[in-house]
């Protein structure tokens, strides 16, 4: 993929989104059959599947803890995602999403409840196109709200990129990779409301303002997000009281 | 079992003197342990810097060598950030391949480098497309006694400063400085409630990892941020640990600059 020599024409990116536009996003919960909880989501060209296991008995035993369950999240790319091919299993990128991804939901999952048992979170990237962490973690979360998994709130996530100096939202592949900044972030929805950061990671080069205005930029990204991940929950459950 | 109780017991005499307006060691909310740098102490690497921050101790050295460029910045040389965190350097450490504590140690570390513009890769190019200088940082910790990472990575920034690129070795003409034209400085700070310590010791550790990583280059900008551990941070503490790190990060750097010696320029 070659560099492109302007990211924003007459205001409009190479995608044609403004700047504070999302991209397209499709959620659809409780995909998977054997998992106690799961969703399919889309955003822009990413395609990836979450589903949750648990709580259940954490294996190997010494793992357990008896005053909270061990949450597991595992992140892991199809081979077949990304322009070349990647080699199957956990690369150093991925182990450090998941460390994250794994912290975030963490903090946010009444894992007192339930001692000694495990909750596993696995979300598969079919297809990768930059930000593909946060679609996982906005996936994640439904899938856990799918198995019925208490929690203080939802997580919802999305990146906030700089290109030619400006702050984009949701940033696509050409952004995230020849962008001078990207920044992953994650909150805590409750009561419908931003409540919290639950995860934050940035590279490249910021001034401390433009990160004051890109954490604006994504909570609005993130409002809108967190809608959809409502649409999704109720649509499911509300066809299920009908049934 | 004892180390259980033991880390119980500091973790209510860090709360309580929190409580107090103390830390443990008598410091200050945002002041950093004793920083001893020493540069050159591997003669074999190619630059090497040992950092000792409190008690924390970190060897880094770095090896350079032609190899082959990435595809799509064909022009530039390499940096590879590595971390061991051996066994000899914790309880906690085990042997074996690098676990999530040690990928992430390294990367947040490449990142401060990386982003910075550190290292002016553009002169590391010896073939277009074809070969280029890789740089390979390896970070050996001795001993963790908290904020590990921080110490690495002046460390890590030491060592390049007194890189020599071993060009007459493979026959690649005379051997010349690394061009490093940043400081990057990262800041970790241990969140505990509504409060945050810079430079977190091992047993300040004790009442939970929770901790941020905010990086600084020498314009003040902002080039890598890591949140780490299971905690909800808010916005208005977010604000108040930028402030405080980039306002921290100007003081290490002078003390790089003080104590690190370059091997030429």
């Amino acid at each position: 993929m070659p560099r492109p020599e302007r990211f924003i024409i007459d205001g409009k990116r190479l995608d044609g989104r403004a700047p504070d536009q999302l991209r397209p996003i499709k959620i659809e919960v409780d995909y998977l059959k054997r998992a106690d909880g799961s969703c399919y989501l889309e955003m822009g060209k990413n395609r990836v599947v979450a589903a949750v296991y648990g709580p259940r008995e954490a294996h190997p035993r010494h793992i357990q803890d008896p005053t909270k369950a061990v949450i597991r999240y595992r992140y892991n790319m199809a081979s077949f995602s990304v322009e070349e091919r990647k080699r199957p299993g956990p690369d150093r990128r991925s182990i450090e999403i998941s460390k994250v991804s794994k912290e975030a939901f963490e903090a946010v999952i009444m894992k007192e409840l339930f001692p000694r048992s495990a909750i596993d979170i696995f979300v598969e990237v079919l297809q990768a196109d930059a930000g593909s962490r946060t679609a996982c973690i906005n996936a994640a979360s439904v899938a856990l709200v799918d198995a019925g998994i208490p929690m203080k709130g939802i997580l919802t996530s999305v990146a906030v990129a700089k290109v030619d100096g400006v702050l984009v939202l949701d940033p696509m592949k050409e952004e995230d990779n020849y962008g001078e900044a990207d920044m992953p972030i994650a909150f805590l929805m409750r009561g419908g409301k931003i409540d919290s950061i639950a995860l934050l990671q940035m590279d490249g080069r910021m001034t401390r303002e433009e990160i004051r205005e890109a954490i604006k930029l994504a909570k609005k990204g993130a409002m809108e997000i967190y809608q959809m991940q409502r649409e999704a929950i109720m649509k499911k459950f509300v066809q299920e009281g009908e049934e | 079992m004892t180390e259980d109780i033991l880390s119980e017991i500091k973790k209510d005499y860090v709360l309580s003197k929190l409580r107090d307006g103390e830390r443990i060691d008598g410091r200050k909310f945002d002041e950093f342990r004793k920083l001893e740098i020493k540069t050159g102490i591997i003669s074999k690497a190619e630059g090497s810097a040992y950092v000792k921050l409190g008690n924390t101790q970190v060897v880094v050295g770095v090896k350079m060598q032609p190899g082959e460029p990435f595809p799509d910045v064909p022009d530039r040389g390499v940096i590879i950030v590595n971390a061991e965190l051996v066994p000899l350097a914790s309880p906690t450490f085990e042997p074996g391949p690098p676990d999530e504590n040690s990928i992430e140690l390294a990367r947040v570390i490449d990142r401060g480098i990386r982003e910075s513009e550190a290292v002016d890769l553009s002169k590391l190019c010896i073939e277009v497309g074809k070969k280029v200088w890789l740089t390979f940082i390896d970070i050996h910790a001795l001993d963790d006694d908290g904020n590990l990472l921080d110490a690495s990575a002046i460390a890590s920034i030491c060592a390049l400063m007194n890189t020599i690129v071993p060009a007459s070795r493979f026959g690649l003409g005379e051997d010349f400085c690394l061009p490093v034209n940043d400081i990057p400085v990262s800041v970790t700070s241990l969140i505990i409630g509504n409060k945050f310590l810079v430079d977190p010791t091992r047993d300040e550790m004790s009442v939970g990892e929770r901790t941020i990583t905010i990086t600084v280059d020498r314009n003040d900008n902002i080039v890598a941020i890591q949140k780490s551990g299971d905690y909800l941070l808010s916005e208005s503490l977010l604000e108040e640990i930028m402030d405080t790190s980039i306002r921290v990060s100007k003081k290490i750097r002078e003390e790089i600059l003080r104590q690190c010696s370059k091997a030429c320029q």
